[in-house]
């Protein structure tokens, strides 16, 4: 996802952030402004976008019916997928997801599923043979950087603003009823990734900055102040106290954020 | 200012040789005042300079060598050559006819064609762009005949050994010509078959056994003990 | 796997398959197992039989993957059909694109990557049987690769996972308590330069267990450090025993 930057540019913002601040003129801990729309698709059952300062997400909810997996009869399918489309960045091409799709998709499917954020159980209809099918599609509309969380927020406002069609079962037949029942969604995930620029972690990095960045690492934390995914990437490292240090301004960012948006 | 190997101890990368006082030399490098290996090999410090001799590693082309390359395609105005490095060589057409090329009358693959081997020298190379070959020297050109090997590029300074002891022993002793490219390919021409698999014995004994001590005499009795075989079964027969 | 067993740790803290807590798998590994990549490593750590070869440096294939200005290392870990359980399609999975990405991001730190532009390492990596802890694993093999190659390195790189299984901290989760248990923290580490390559996690940890879990998986990866560097010389010390 690199493409060349500028040997000026980098150091520029090395020397910065020796000074504790950045090109966007925000602290180093700092978050971009977050908006969040919701129900911005109508045919989807649920949906949302969100800015994360320039960064846009688009994230639709289907809701469909298929069978369980068999390991787990009693709950339903989550499957999410995410698209890096042409019009967010002039280096997304089109065609089959790439690694960097791949990984967006299942670091956000990590945070959702790991949570335990959706009461699954619910979306049993018949054990075994019929159960609510959820798909998350994540459409990136701009990248400004920070995709992760972006996304991650995205698909919980989502996952908030989603309708299950209601149902019964009479005499073993499946007949669809009219309204709907919201999504059980029992808790909220939040995602924050901390980059690493020459030994200085920074919250929520943008598109400059990620350029420059020798590497990441992504948690997701639960209202208890558990954490339930990681994700390093990038091509750097961190030592063990960066990683302690980052996981504790993760915890710190989601209770902010928490506040922030009354999750 | 410690050290913390002993002569010629064998090293991983990633272990640490030394702190404080002391140059990084061949296959090693610096973090934080202190002296790493990068590669296997062995290590030893030649005043304050700490070097690793890699046991294994892979060819970088470097200006005035000597190398032994392929053919691999015949391009426009030249050649691109297998030089068993990163990076492929170009060898132009003007170098080898050793005047203007003439695209209208020059048919290059008359000259050389893919699969021909060469010795030549590496006349430009900056990593920013392939390394260009010269062939415009004597001794250096295309082959025609004798028998090539392979081996690890470290290893060609123990088989030329100490002021080009070794190799001018096995020349001798084995009636071969031999070229060493710098990129770890041999040449290996004698009058016969029986002088030519003698000498490649010998250089892949040297190969295997290149760093261990009393090599040089190990291999003087090897090619005595081979020169009397022969001369036995020639008795025989 | 049809029966969850009642407890993965008993109470005198032995695990199913009869470790303590903090013991790893054994661990075996063969340096230089194939004769035509550059490089190559073979590793069984517990049932994991995992093959690692190493290409290069070398030319770019395809070409506009090239990179002016570094080496470009490229990754692919796969696994045969009859590694699992249940036959696995040879096609790549969502899972594989992942794992060749972050393994790749895990042993980037190790190369020299400015020092050989416009080439290419390729790393292809063989899972022939999957017991937990793969890429940890595969991490371990294809470093030792990559150095067997000759290819400059600042250090071995080495993964060990650590995890919580029933309510307890873990070194070195297999098949069994990687489903069953509660959170799984693969780490890639290069103990010289005491740098976390890889860190991954699902599953669900408190602040000071996942700190203990960190700690736990680097203790791990150190012990397997030691194995690394004697598997690499036993491939080139077999030359010194010549002397005696």
């Amino acid at each position: 996802m690199s493409s060349l930057v500028t040997k000026v540019r980098s150091k520029q913002i090395e020397m910065l952030l020796e000074k504790g601040k950045r090109l966007d003129d925000r602290g180093l801990l700092d978050t971009r402004e977050i908006k969040i729309e919701q129900g911005v698709i109508e045919k989807a059952e649920g949906s949302a976008r969100v800015y994360l300062g320039k960064t846009q997400v688009l994230v639709g909810v289907k809701v469909g019916l298929g069978e369980p997996f068999p390991d787990t009869p009693n709950e339903g399918v989550l499957t999410v997928n995410a698209e890096l489309v042409p019009v967010a960045s002039p280096n997304f091409e089109p065609g089959p997801p790439d690694e960097n799709s791949i990984e967006l998709a299942r670091v956000v499917d990590r945070g959702i599923r790991e949570s335990k954020c959706i009461d699954n159980e619910k979306l049993c209809i018949a054990p075994g043979k019929k159960v609510f099918v959820v798909f998350v599609d994540i459409y990136v509309l701009n990248h400004d950087g920070n995709l992760i969380d972006a996304s991650a927020l995205a698909a919980m406002a989502a996952l908030m603003n989603t309708k299950m069609p209601n149902y019964e079962v009479k005499d073993g037949e499946l007949k669809m009823k009219q309204g709907y029942t919201p999504l059980p969604v029992k808790s909220h995930p939040i995602t924050v990734t901390t980059g690493k620029i020459s030994g200085h972690l920074i919250v929520d990095p943008w598109i400059e900055e990620e350029q420059v960045m020798d590497s990441r690492i992504t948690f997701a934390t639960k209202e208890d102040g558990s954490i339930c995914a990681i994700q390093k990437g990038g091509s750097g490292y961190f030592t063990p106290q960066q990683i302690l240090e980052a996981s504790k301004i993760a915890l710190d960012k989601a209770v902010e954020l928490r506040k922030k948006l009354d999750w | 200012m410690p050290t913390f190997f002993e002569k010629k101890q064998l090293v991983t990368p990633g272990e640490m040789l030394a702190e404080g006082d002391y140059l990084p030399g061949e296959n090693t490098y610096v973090e934080a005042g202190k002296i790493y290996a990068s590669r296997i090999g062995l290590v030893d410090s030649d005043n304050k300079k700490v070097n690793v001799v890699a046991l294994r590693a892979f060819y970088v082309p470097k200006m005035g060598d000597i190398i032994i390359g392929t053919v691999l395609e015949v391009g426009f105005n030249g050649w691109t050559v297998d030089i068993k490095a990163p990076y492929t060589a170009m060898l132009r057409a003007s170098d080898v006819l050793s005047r203007p090329f003439k695209p209208q009358s020059d048919e290059l693959s008359q000259v050389l064609t893919a699969g021909d081997l060469i010795v030549a020298k590496i006349a430009t190379f900056d990593r920013a762009h392939d390394p260009q070959l010269t062939v415009g020297e004597p001794g250096l050109g295309k082959i025609t005949r004798g028998q090539i090997l392979h081996v690890t590029p470290t290893k060609i300074p123990r088989i030329i050994g100490r002021k080009g002891s070794m190799i001018s022993m096995i020349k001798q002793e084995t009636n071969c010509q031999i070229i060493l490219g710098l990129n770890g390919v041999i040449l290996v021409t004698g009058k016969t078959l029986d002088e030519e698999v003698l000498a490649i014995s010998v250089i892949r004994k040297i190969e295997e056994e290149s760093h261990t001590s009393g090599l040089t005499d190990r291999i003087t009795q090897l090619l005595k003990e081979k020169k009397i075989v022969k001369v036995e079964e020639n008795k025989v027969e | 796997m049809n029966e969850k067993p009642d407890k993965l740790i008993d109470k005198k803290g032995i695990r199913t398959d009869g470790r303590k807590a903090d013991e790893l798998r054994s661990v075996k590994l063969q340096v230089g197992v194939l004769s035509h990549a550059d490089g190559s490593a073979y590793i069984e750590h517990g049932k994991n039989k995992i093959l690692a070869a190493a290409f290069g440096p070398r030319e770019v294939h395809p070409k506009h993957l090239m990179q002016a200005d570094r080496m470009v290392l490229k990754v692919r870990y796969h696994m045969a059909p009859f590694s699992v359980q249940e036959r696995k399609s040879p096609a790549p999975s969502r899972r594989e694109v992942e794992l060749s990405k972050v393994i790749k991001e895990s042993l980037e730190p190790a190369l020299f990557l400015e020092l050989y532009p416009r080439t290419g390492v390729d790393v292809f990596i063989e899972v022939l049987q999957a017991d937990g802890g793969t890429r940890c694993a595969a991490i371990t093999a294809a470093a030792l690769a990559i150095a067997d190659a000759g290819v400059p390195m600042r250090d071995l790189v080495v993964g060990c996972a650590a995890g919580k299984i029933d309510d307890t901290v873990v070194l070195d989760l297999y098949d069994a308590e990687d489903k069953l248990g509660a959170a799984d923290l693969p780490v890639a580490y290069m103990p010289s330069l005491n740098a976390i390559t890889l860190l991954q996690m699902d599953g669900s940890l408190e602040p000071a267990e996942f700190e203990k879990a960190v700690g736990m998986a680097i203790e791990g990866c150190k012990k397997i450090y030691e194995m690394q560097k004697e598997a690499l010389k036993t491939k080139y010390m077999v030359v010194k025993e010549v002397e005696e």
